[in-house]
C-alpha cells in the first residue's frame, strides 16, 4: 500500500511539466489510457498483422499492433543464415540473377494482392531498389515464393504498387539509364539524350500468383519515386510521381531542385495493356532472372529470359499524361474513393490535390500548358481539387481513412498531419520523434481503410531507447487516430530501416496460416520419407546422404567412407507432421550456415571436408527434452583411402571389425 | 503497486488537461484490444475424460473390427514406416516410443485411433500416457495422419499382434 518512490518522482516530475509544457520534448508522454490500448495480454492475440520492409537489411518483418511485438522475420532478398536462406542448394536459385548470385538487398516498399481495391490476404509483394527485382510472398506460409528480375532499369524505387484487382505489379526505375539493347558506353553528360526511363507491368496469374513481365513503358529520362493504383472511377490508371525533370545528371540535390514543379505522370494502363493484347510494342533484347520456388520439391529453379516487349509512351496517343506537381514529388497517394490524388512535394510548403474527374475533362477540353518530350502536360489549376496550405515542412507520403480524411508524414518538421480530403483544412498535428519517412494507416492505400491506427516510420531515433553505440534502431511509433486528434501509444524498434509498411486486419490470414509441409505432397529429389528411405550414395566425389530428423535422432548418425575433397550434401527431411517442430542442421567447421527444416521439408547443405578426423554434427533447434542427444558422427579419412561407406542408427550403426 | 501506477497515470492525465500543446487528450478511449480480446483459457477438464475411450472423435460406433485385412494392413505399414517408425519398433523394445507389440491388447481400438489422431489432448489428460511421457521424455507427435491412414495403422498394429 505504500506509494513506491519512483512513482511519486514521476508524478513530481509530471508536474513540473505541467509548469513548462514545452512541445517537441523527447520525453513528451503519452495520455493516461495509453498503455491500456497497447496492452495485449498474455496468450492473447494481436489485432493486425503489419508488414514492415526491412530497407538495407532487405528482408521483411512482421509486427503485431497495437503491441508493436516482432512476430518475424521473413528472407526475402538478404541471404539468411537463422534458415539456411540463400545458403541451402534449393534457395540459392532465388537470390540469382542476371549479374549471378547477389547476397543482399534493399527492400523498400509492399503490397498485398488486391481484390476490388481492398486486400484479399493472398500475396504480398516487396521491391528491391539496388539489383531491380520484385518478389511475391505467399501468405498462408509467410515465405517467399517467387522473385523477378527488371531489365532496363536501375534503382527500382516506384514499386511494387499493385492495380486494383491485382492485375498488374508495378516498377517504376528510379533511376534512368540506356536501355539494355543500346550502347551504354557513353559519356554520362549525354544523360538529356540518350538516357531512358522504365515503366514495369508484370502480370499477376490470378490462380497461381505467378509474375511475368507483360510489358515495359520507355520514357524520358526523369526520376520515378512512388506510384499508386487509381480505383473506382480512376481504376484502370495508375500515378506516378517523377522528380528530376531537370534531366541533371550530377549534383541532384542542387540541380534536380531547380523547377517550381515537376510531374505526377498519370498512365492510362487498362488501354496499353489492350494496344499490347493487340500486338503493340517491340521485342528488345536484354537478360533478366524468374525464380520460382515450388512447393512441392522445395526447390527453386532460376531462369534467364532474355526479351522483354517495349512501348515508347512517345509513340502512344491519349494515354499519358502529365500533371504538374510542385517540387520533386515524392507520395502519389489515390484516395479510397478514387476521386483524389495527393502529391506530396518533398520540398514544397503545401499539398497539392488533384481532381480525378477534373483530369478528365481536362483532357477531353484539351487543357494542356504544353509538352515534356511530345507528352502533353495538363494544366495545373484545370486538374487541381485543392492546396493544403502550409501543412508542415517536407510532405512525403500520405494515408487515408474511411472518413474522408488524410494523414501526411512531414520529414522536415518531424509530424504527422491530419486533414481533411474535401475542405482540406489542417484537423491536428502531433510530432514525431524524429523525421517521419513513410506513415501507415491500417489498410490506408486500399479501396476501404480500416482506419484504428497509424504508425509513424521514422528515420532518426536519437534519445528514444536506451543508447547502443552509435548505431540505433530505426523507431516507429503508433497512433490511435479513432478520435478526433492523434494519440500517441507506443513507440517500438525496427530492424534495417522500416521504409514503409502494410497493415491487415489479423482476421483475413491468421486462419489459412499453414502449421506443416505434407509430407506425402514431397517430391524433392532426395527426400527420405521415412527412416527406411535413409540412404547414402557416391557418384565420383559427390556424396548424397538422404538424412531424416525427428525428435531427437538423425538418421543416418553414424556415417564412415566421407573423404577428403568430397563434396557431401545432407539432404535433410524432417519427418515431423505437427505444428512447430523444426529441426535444425549444422556440422563442425562447415563453412556455410545452418538450415532449418520444417515439418515435411527437405532442405540440402552441402559441406566439403578438409582434413581427416571425426567429425560431429547435430540439430541446432531446441527440439525436445533429448534435444542434446540429437547428434552424430562423420568419420572423414583422406583422400584415396579405401574407408568403405557404412552408415546407420542405434542397430544399424557401422561397428568395427573383429 | 497497481494503485499507485493508476495515481501515476492520473496525474499524468491532469497534466495533459492543463496542456494544450500535446493535444493527446481523445474523448473516446474506451474500448481496447486487450479489454475486448480478454478471455481466460479453459482449464483442460480431467473429470470427464474417459481412459477406456480417450479423447476425440472416434467410439464403438464409427471404429468396427472385422476379419483382418491383410491390404489394408499393407497400407497401413506402409504409412508407419514414413511417420512412425523412426519412434516405434513393431517389437515389444521402446525405441523413442513404447513398441507396438501388444498394443492393441492393452488398448481399446477407439483409444488407438484416437491417440494417433489427437495425441496432444490425450498426452495431457490420460494417466497411462503421462506415466509413459515420464519414461520416454518425448511427447508423442501429431503426425497429421488422416482418418483412412489411421485406420490401415491400426490394421497394421492388429496384424503385427497376431489378428486374423
Ligand atoms: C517422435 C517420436 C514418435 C513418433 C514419430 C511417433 N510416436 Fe507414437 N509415441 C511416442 C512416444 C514418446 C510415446 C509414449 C507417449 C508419450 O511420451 O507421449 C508414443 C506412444 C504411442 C502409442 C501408445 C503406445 C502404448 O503402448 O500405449 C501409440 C499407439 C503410438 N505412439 C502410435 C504412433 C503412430 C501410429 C505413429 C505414426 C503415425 C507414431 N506413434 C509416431 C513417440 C513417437
Ligand atoms: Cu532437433
Amino acid at each position: 500500500m505504500k506509494l513506491n518512490k519512483v512513482s511519486i518522482g514521476l508524478i513530481a516530475v509530471a508536474a513540473l511539466w505541467i509548469s513548462s509544457c514545452k512541445p517537441k520534448n523527447a520525453a513528451q508522454a503519452v495520455s493516461g489510457d495509453a498503455a491500456q490500448k497497447v496492452y495485449v495480454a498474455p496468450g492473447q492475440l494481436d489485432e493486425f498483422y503489419s508488414f514492415v520492409s526491412g530497407g538495407f537489411s532487405g528482408q521483411v518483418s512482421v509486427y503485431g499492433i497495437p503491441s508493436g511485438r516482432l512476430l518475424k522475420v521473413l528472407p526475402v532478398f538478404s541471404v539468411d543464415p537463422e534458415t539456411g536462406y540463400g545458403f541451402s542448394e534449393e534457395s540459392k536459385p532465388m537470390l540469382n540473377t542476371s549479374h549471378g548470385f547477389v547476397p543482399w538487398g534493399d527492400e523498400h516498399h509492399l503490397s498485398f494482392s488486391q481484390t476490388n481495391g481492398d486486400y484479399d490476404g493472398r500475396w504480398l509483394f516487396a521491391n528491391e531498389n539496388n539489383t531491380p527485382r520484385v518478389a511475391r510472398l505467399d501468405l498462408k506460409t509467410f515465405t517467399t515464393k517467387e522473385i523477378i528480375e527488371i531489365p532496363n532499369s536501375a534503382g527500382n524505387h516506384s514499386s511494387p504498387f499493385i492495380t486494383d484487382n491485382s492485375e498488374y505489379v508495378i516498377a517504376g526505375t528510379r533511376f534512368s539509364v540506356p536501355f539494355d539493347d543500346e550502347n551504354g558506353d557513353i559519356p554520362i553528360s549525354s544523360y538529356a539524350e540518350k538516357f531512358s526511363g522504365a515503366l514495369s507491368f508484370i502480370s499477376i496469374n490470378p490462380e497461381s500468383g505467378k509474375m511475368a513481365i507483360d510489358f515495359q513503358l520507355k520514357t524520358p529520362p526523369v526520376n520515378y519515386d512512388l506510384s499508386h493504383t487509381g480505383k473506382g472511377p480512376s481504376s484502370g490508371w495508375f500515378f506516378f510521381s517523377c522528380y528530376n525533370t531537370e534531366k541533371a545528371y550530377t549534383l541532384l540535390e542542387v540541380n534536380a531542385s531547380q523547377r517550381d514543379k515537376d510531374f505526377i505522370l498519370a498512365v492510362n494502363w487498362k488501354k496499353i495493356a489492350e494496344m499490347v493484347k493487340a500486338g503493340k510494342g517491340r521485342k528488345v533484347k536484354t537478360k533478366y532472372a524468374h525464380n520460382v520456388m515450388d512447393e512441392n520439391t522445395h526447390t527453386a529453379t532460376s531462369t534467364i529470359k532474355d526479351e522483354v516487349l517495349v512501348l515508347d509512351i512517345a509513340d502512344l496517343k491519349d494515354v499519358c499524361y502529365y500533371i504538374p506537381c510542385p517540387k520533386s514529388p515524392h507520395g502519389s497517394d489515390v484516395d479510397p474513393s478514387g476521386e483524389y490524388i495527393v502529391g506530396s512535394g518533398k520540398l514544397a510548403s503545401l499539398i497539392p490535390v488533384f481532381s480525378f474527374s477534373k483530369m478528365q475533362k481536362a483532357i477531353e477540353e484539351k487543357k494542356f500548358e504544353g509538352d515534356f518530350d511530345g507528352i502533353p502536360v495538363l494544366n495545373y489549376e484545370a486538374v487541381l481539387h485543392g492546396e493544403v496550405k502550409k501543412p508542415g515542412l517536407g510532405p512525403l507520403h500520405t494515408e487515408f481513412d474511411a472518413n474522408g480524411n488524410a494523414y501526411t508524414s512531414m520529414f522536415v518538421s518531424s509530424e504527422v498531419v491530419k486533414w481533411n480530403l474535401k475542405t482540406l483544412q489542417v484537423i491536428d498535428r502531433q510530432p514525431t520523434f524524429y523525421s517521419t519517412g513513410h506513415l501507415t494507416v491500417a489498410g490506408g492505400d486500399a479501396k476501404t481503410p480500416y482506419g484504428k491506427y497509424l504508425v509513424a516510420w521514422n528515420k532518426i531515433t536519437k534519445d528514444r531507447y536506451l543508447p547502443t553505440g552509435p548505431e540505433l534502431t530505426q523507431s516507429a511509433q503508433l497512433f490511435d487516430i479513432t478520435g478526433e486528434k492523434m494519440q500517441l501509444l507506443l513507440d517500438f524498434p525496427t530492424i534495417g530501416e522500416p521504409h514503409y509498411a502494410l497493415m491487415i486486419d489479423a482476421k483475413k490470414i491468421k486462419d489459412q496460416q499453414a502449421r506443416i509441409y505434407d509430407i506425402n505432397k514431397n517430391n524433392h529429389p532426395y527426400v527420405a520419407k521415412g527412416e527406411k528411405e535413409a540412404k547414402i550414395t557416391r557418384e565420383g566425389n559427390k556424396v548424397h546422404i538422404n538424412m531424416t530428423l525427428i525428435r531427437s535422432h538423425l538418421t543416418p548418425d553414424n556415417i564412415e567412407g566421407i573423404k577428403v575433397g568430397d563434396e557431401v550434401y545432407f539432404h535433410l527431411t524432417n519427418l515431423e507432421q505437427d505444428w512447430d517442430l523444426p529441426h535444425g542442421f549444422t556440422i563442425k567447421g562447415s563453412q556455410n550456415a545452418e538450415v532449418l527444416v520444417l515439418p515435411g521439408e527437405t532442405k540440402t547443405i552441402k559441406w566439403q571436408p578438409k582434413t581427416a578426423g571425426i567429425v560431429p554434427f547435430y540439430c541446432t533447434d531446441f527440439c525436445s527434452a533429448l534435444h542434446q542427444e540429437m547428434s552424430g558422427y562423420v568419420r572423414v579419412s583422406p583422400a584415396g583411402s579405401s574407408t568403405p561407406l557404412q552408415y546407420g542408427t542405434g542397430d544399424s550403426a557401422p561397428k568395427a571389425a573383429k | 503497486m497497481r494503485k499507485n501506477t493508476i495515481i501515476f497515470l492520473f496525474g499524468m492525465s491532469l497534466f495533459f488537461a492543463a496542456c494544450n500543446n500535446g493535444g493527446t487528450q481523445t474523448a473516446n478511449s474506451t474500448t481496447s484490444a486487450a479489454t475486448e480480446q480478454a478471455a481466460t483459457p479453459a482449464a483442460s477438464d480431467t473429470k470427464s475424460y474417459d481412459p477406456k475411450r480417450g479423447e476425440g472423435k472416434f467410439d464403438e460406433t464409427n471404429v468396427q473390427l472385422g476379419a483382418l485385412d491383410a491390404a489394408m494392413a499393407g497400407k497401413g505399414k506402409a504409412i508407419a514406416e514414413a511417420k512412425c517408425f523412426s519412434c516405434h519398433k513393431t517389437s515389444d523394445e521402446r525405441l523413442v516410443g513404447p513398441g507396438w507389440k501388444g498394443v492393441t491388447e492393452r488398448r481399446t481400438a477407439p483409444w488407438l485411433m484416437n491417440f494417433i489422431t489427437n495425441p496432444d489432448a490425450m498426452i495431457d489428460k490420460d494417466p497411462e500416457v503421462q506415466a509413459q511421457l515420464e519414461i520416454c521424455l518425448v511427447r508423442m507427435p501429431n503426425q497429421n495422419l488422416a482418418e483412412t491412414e489411421a485406420r490401415e495403422i491400426l490394421e497394421f498394429m492388429r496384424q503385427n499382434d497376431g489378428a486374423k
